[in-house]
């Protein structure tokens, strides 16, 4: 008797352990992309270890920024951990790899990648792939509208010579376009470029009303300290790559009256009382700076935040139609986190659908403007 | 494209030049010595930079840690072996030299916030924490394999590399650093602003590489660095110890390094990867020279800094491909116009 209730104990331990929910996580903790990868890797450690009453294990492995390393770690993830959910990568390129693995494997896979094509056009794969950073074309929509309406004829570009920059410089042009702004110059820099003179003599030898950067991180702020040493007059404005505190303390004064969008998270505290976002983005910035300190918090980590807050949402739909471990599991959280409806999370309120894996709408942007050596809320 | 623009391009050109003649100038050096192609160089750069950086802050910089591990390795290897061989008269050289001054340094950067010390104190102390790794590296990754082809010592030289890019990270994280200006001024020449910084980097370029010029001519460590690099053997038999070479010309690239990033620091914003490209366009310019000629590959360095100032205006997206595929003829050229060295037996 004794016996028999021993196993039937030591059987319920077994299966509720293999009743954990097991998420892999692939990001760049490492390599060129270390900047966003790092706090997104602190995210992780503060994501909820239970949900809907399920103890939730995360894997985490590093990418170094790499594309090899990435398919090699949402592979390993798939087969060897058995996870039910992969959130990854950092970079776009990493997730564009990624999209096939998890498709073959028929597992959920959440992006922490900006470009819209991870989640578009939809199609078999991508049915499996879900994102929550903003797209690229929605941020450059707010930038190319606040030139609009404060008078700017005239723009130049530069951006990095790589995805990003090339990304931007494909959305910046065709709606500055389309809103009658001439652009005027097109430049590129690296980011581990030491000069960009050459480049910023061009752009100011065309005169343009304003001077868009496309860059991210702090490598961004380079052109912005030779705009302003050759004595550049005109309106500067930056992307969302560069919302972390690390630009500010680079960039220093040169940096006032700079403008960009960003995911409200970054003005979290100034948000307008009836933001829908304000409360949901408090909430992690709150949370991230008891754990690493005040002023710690970045853009990046809250893309992280957001993609366990679809998780933890999705998850009791999920757990109710399968065991965690299996492929029916998997499939019930897709279809889950397909359906997630008015989740306010700490970059915007997601609105899932069968065609729109992002969901994220106008509430996902602020226009933000450098002053005083702080971000400061003004739109 | 007017006057103005092609001075201050040209100025921008030559800064940067100097800075790659200076690296160009330390891997000349290393490779005649030790046959080393000594891809880490550009890791002190960025190592000095942001030390620096790091001290201006109020940290303390990871560096001195390295330090510290790596003095106490050294004296741990070479201290065993002088044990052993009952040579007692250079132990305490040898621990002063590893383990005392680097426990002195960081011991000082506790007791001293080193944000209340002078600017110059605190490049003295960066220049302190970095130099002593080069010989250290020299005595641990390449001294044991003195003797190995030129590929082994250039796969060895590419993991240290990516050991020392890896505790970048560690030590400085992902983000970069600038330090102030040492100097405000700026003058006003023909029309174009002269920045005081830019200035500096060229005059204390030259410097240095009179300086180095000098030391190879006038001084007894310099001359038998040069004998050990005309001819190994040749300079063992006359008593130059290739230990000694080694060291010493590792100290010197350690230095030139860290100096170079101290001087560009305040002109741009240095990662703690940043090093490898600046180290690679000093690779250029000593490609130039035929990894031989010290003037050669500085006018080389320059060259490439000019080529890539002009190009970053001209086509801002090729830049670097014009930079590095100025590499193909200058091999063509080199290898048509000069006779093929052959590499020296042991």
């Amino acid at each position: 008797m004794k016996r028999t209730m021993l196993a039937t104990l030591l059987s319920t331990i077994a299966a509720t352990a293999l009743a954990d929910i097991n998420v892999g996580v692939t990001l760049s903790a490492t390599g060129p992309a270390a900047s966003l990868g790092i706090p997104e890797k602190n995210t992780v450690d503060l994501m909820p270890k239970t949900i809907a009453g399920q103890r939730v294990n995360y894997i985490v492995l590093d990418d170094a920024s790499d594309t090899t390393t990435a398919v090699k770690n949402i592979k390993k993830l798939i087969s060897e951990s058995k996870v039910d959910v992969v959130i990854g990568s950092t970079t776009t390129p990493n997730s564009l790899a990624m999209i096939d693995v998890a498709a073959e494997g028929e597992t959920p896979m959440i992006a922490m990648a900006a470009a819209a094509k991870i989640v578009a056009p939809m199609d078999e794969k991508r049915k499996w792939v879900f994102k929550t950073p903003q797209n690229d074309a929605q941020m450059a929509t707010a930038i190319v509208e606040h030139m609009t309406n404060n008078n700017i004829k005239t723009a130049s570009f530069i951006g990095f010579s790589d995805a990003y920059g090339e990304g931007w410089w494909n959305e910046f042009s065709k709606i500055a376009e389309a809103r009658k702004i001439k652009v005027v110059g097109n430049e590129r820099f690296n980011r581990a470029d030491t000069s960009v003179t050459g480049q910023v003599l061009k752009l100011m030898s065309a005169r343009p009303d304003a001077i868009l950067i496309g860059g991210a991180g702090t490598p961004a702020a380079l052109p912005q300290k030779s705009l302003k040493e050759k004595g550049y007059k005109g309106v500067i404005y930056q992307t969302h790559g560069v919302a972390n505190n690390d630009f500010l303390r680079v960039c220093g004064k040169d940096c006032e009256g700079t403008v960009l969008p960003a995911g409200p998270v970054l003005v979290a505290a100034q948000l307008p009382a009836d933001s829908p976002v304000k409360a949901s983005a408090l909430a992690y910035v709150s949370k991230y700076e008891a754990a690493y300190g005040k002023g710690s918090v970045s853009a990046f980590g809250a893309h992280a935040w957001d993609a366990s807050l679809l998780l933890a949402n999705a998850l009791p739909a999920a757990l109710k139609k399968a065991q965690p471990g299996t492929r029916e599991f998997r499939a019930a959280l897709r279809e889950a986190l397909e359906q997630t409806k008015d989740l306010a999370g700490a970059h915007g309120v997601f609105n899932m659908s069968a065609q729109d894996h992002l969901g994220l709408d106008q509430r996902a942007r602020v226009m933000v403007t450098v002053k005083a050596g702080a971000w400061s809320y003004t739109k | 494209m007017d006057l103005q623009i092609l001075l201050l391009l040209g100025q921008d050109g030559i800064t940067n030049g100097a800075v790659y003649a200076l690296l160009a100038l330390a891997l000349v050096l290393v490779f005649a010595v030790t046959r080393v192609i000594f891809i880490p160089q550009g890791e002190f750069v960025a190592y000095g930079a942001l030390t620096l950086a790091s001290l201006q802050a109020g940290k303390v910089p990871g560096t001195v840690w390295l330090l510290l591990t790596l003095g106490v390795i050294v004296a741990l290897l070479d201290g065993i072996k002088l044990l052993r061989e009952r040579r007692y008269a250079k132990l305490p050289p040898l621990l002063i030299f590893n383990v005392g001054l680097p426990l002195i340094a960081a011991a000082g950067l506790f007791a001293i916030p080193p944000t209340q010390l002078p600017l110059a104190l605190q490049v003295v102390i960066s220049m302190l924490l970095i130099v002593p790794l080069g010989p250290m590296i020299y005595r641990l990754a390449f001294q044991p394999l003195a003797g190995a082809s030129v590929l082994v010592l250039l796969i060895v030289s590419v993991a240290v590399h990516v050991a020392l890019i890896g505790l970048g990270l560690l030590f400085f994280g992902a983000e970069g650093s600038r330090t102030p200006a040492f100097t405000d001024l700026s003058f006003e020449l023909a029309g174009t602003l002269l920045q005081g910084q830019t200035i500096l980097v060229v005059v204390a370029s030259a410097l240095l590489i009179i300086g180095l010029y000098f030391f190879f001519e006038r001084t007894i460590y310099g001359k038998a660095l040069r004998a050990t690099a005309m001819n190994r053997t040749g300079a063992r038999l006359m008593g130059i110890p290739p230990m000694l070479a080694g060291k010493l010309c590792f100290t010197l690239a350690a230095a030139i390094g860290a100096f170079s990033g101290i001087l560009i620091a305040p002109i741009t914003t240095i990662y703690y990867d940043s090093g490898f490209l600046i180290g690679l366009k000093g690779f250029v310019g000593a490609i130039i020279g035929g990894l031989a000629s010290y003037p050669v590959a500085a006018l080389g360095a320059i060259l490439v800094g000019l080529i890539e100032s002009y190009s970053s205006f001209y086509a801002s997206a090729f830049k670097e491909v014009i930079v590095f595929t100025l590499i193909i003829p200058v091999l063509l050229w080199r290898s048509l116009s000069t006779h093929q060295i052959e590499e020296e037996e042991e």
